[in-house]
């Protein structure tokens, strides 16, 4: 680490820190644990989780050769129980060629139209889910483990800067209600810490599966700002930020919303 | 009438309304602002941070200054003046 890096870090953390509503490690909780019993039933069993309908075709996915190339991804990472344990854990992760961080999502995608020739996926299309959760799963229970280096520290900070910011016509920000307003209720909704364990995740309100994008589009929505495109930096900044924030919780995917 | 518009304001606050099995609690019941005065209660909706910079309370007749409103909203008010108006008549009842 030079001592240019060292300071930035050091900077990073002196700013995480000191902000007036951010939440201590200690009192840190997952959705999950606002849920009801019956929800968590739901995502705990593996047999009840309707998540694992999509987990289950984006294995066969992975196993399917695809594109010009003719090749599937278990052609180039083999068994994915192996080689994509660990890997949501750290995503959005920098990308040198585009020089910015890219979510999993976005990776899948880059995959699949530079290294398999084949048609893009679209974001939020069944199987863009299907492969995001199945490789997502393979790091269930494992922790969040967001590194933030020189390259990656401006796009934290602008993550964080967009998660303070009051916006929309309501003119809330994300801080005021996850972080000063956590465990009360918004009408008819427990607010909770906005902590992204579990994506792509099933709501029983989407009666689907959805994208961390989609949920975040979702309270852009509810304070009547004007919503990102997905896959746009400005989201990826936001997902960062909140994965950096969750570092050490542990990885539901495919988790369950109500 | 002013029941509908009340609707949003039952986001963050509860008030005496039994059919409404969704209200909020990031603020006080309205029957609170039954010790207000008519002024007061207008100016709380209007522009809450008055009365406390810190609010989390949305300003209800505010259109500019603000960030990245959605298209659809931009340029307006989240109530008209004359909804305010039968709000604060209703919160007056409540005295
Ligand atoms: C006015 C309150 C409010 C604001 C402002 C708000 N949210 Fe939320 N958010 C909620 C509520 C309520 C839920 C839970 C929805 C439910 O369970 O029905 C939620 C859910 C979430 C979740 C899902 C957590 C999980 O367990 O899966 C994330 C992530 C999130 N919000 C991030 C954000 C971000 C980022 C912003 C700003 C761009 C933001 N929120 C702004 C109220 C808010
Ligand atoms: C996002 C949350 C939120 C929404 C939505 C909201 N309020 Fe409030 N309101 C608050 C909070 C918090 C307070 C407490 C004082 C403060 O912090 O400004 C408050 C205070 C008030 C007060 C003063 C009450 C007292 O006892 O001093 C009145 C009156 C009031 N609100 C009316 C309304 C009305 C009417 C609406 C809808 C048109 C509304 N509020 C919507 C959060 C909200």
């Amino acid at each position: 680490m030079s001592l240019r890096t060292a300071l930035l870090f050091a900077a990073s953390l002196l700013c995480a820190g000191a902000g007036a509503g951010e939440i201590p490690p200690s009192e840190r909780r997952s959705g999950y644990d606002l849920m009801s019993r019956e929800t968590r039933a739901i995502q705990d069993d593996d047999a009840t989780n309707p998540g694992m309908l999509w987990v289950l075709d984006g294995e066969a996915l992975w196993n399917r050769k695809a594109g010009a190339v003719g090749r599937a991804c278990a052609a180039c990472h083999g068994d994915a129980r192996t080689s994509m344990k660990g890997v949501a854990a750290r995503y959005p992760a920098f990308d040198a060629a585009l020089r910015r961080p890219v979510n999993l999502e976005e990776r899948i995608k880059l995959c699949r139209s530079e290294r398999q020739k084949a048609p893009p996926l679209a974001f939020e299309s069944r199987d863009l889910l299907a492969l995001t959760a199945y490789v997502a799963r393979q790091s269930r229970g494992l922790p969040i483990a967001i590194v933030i280096d020189e390259r990656t520290l401006p796009f934290l900070d602008a993550g964080r800067e967009a998660f303070h910011r009051r916006q929309g016509q309501l003119n809330l920000a994300c801080s005021q209600c996850h972080d000063d307003n956590w465990g009360r209720r918004l009408a008819g909704s427990l607010i909770p810490q906005a902590h992204p364990t579990g994506y792509p995740l099933y709501r029983l309100e989407w009666q689907g599966l959805g994208s961390l994008e989609r949920r975040l589009r979702n309270c852009l929505i509810g304070i009547r700002a004007e919503p990102y495109a997905f896959g746009a930096p400005e989201f990826v900044d936001l997902e960062l930020y909140l994965m950096w924030r969750a570092n050490g919780m542990k990885i539901e995917t495919p988790a369950v919303r109500p | 009438m002013a029941n509908r518009q009340v609707g949003l304001c039952l986001l963050c606050h509860s008030g005496p309304f039994p059919d409404e099995r969704f209200q909020g609690d990031l603020a006080p019941d309205l029957r609170n602002a039954a010790r207000l005065i008519e002024g007061e209660i207008r100016q709380r909706i209007v522009d809450p941070t008055k009365a406390n910079p810190q609010s989390i309370m949305p300003a209800y007749y505010k259109s500019e200054g603000l960030a990245r409103v959605a298209p659809v909203y931009r340029g307006k008010t989240v109530l008209t003046a004359e909804q305010i108006e039968d709000i604060v008549a209703y919160l007056l009842t409540l005295k």
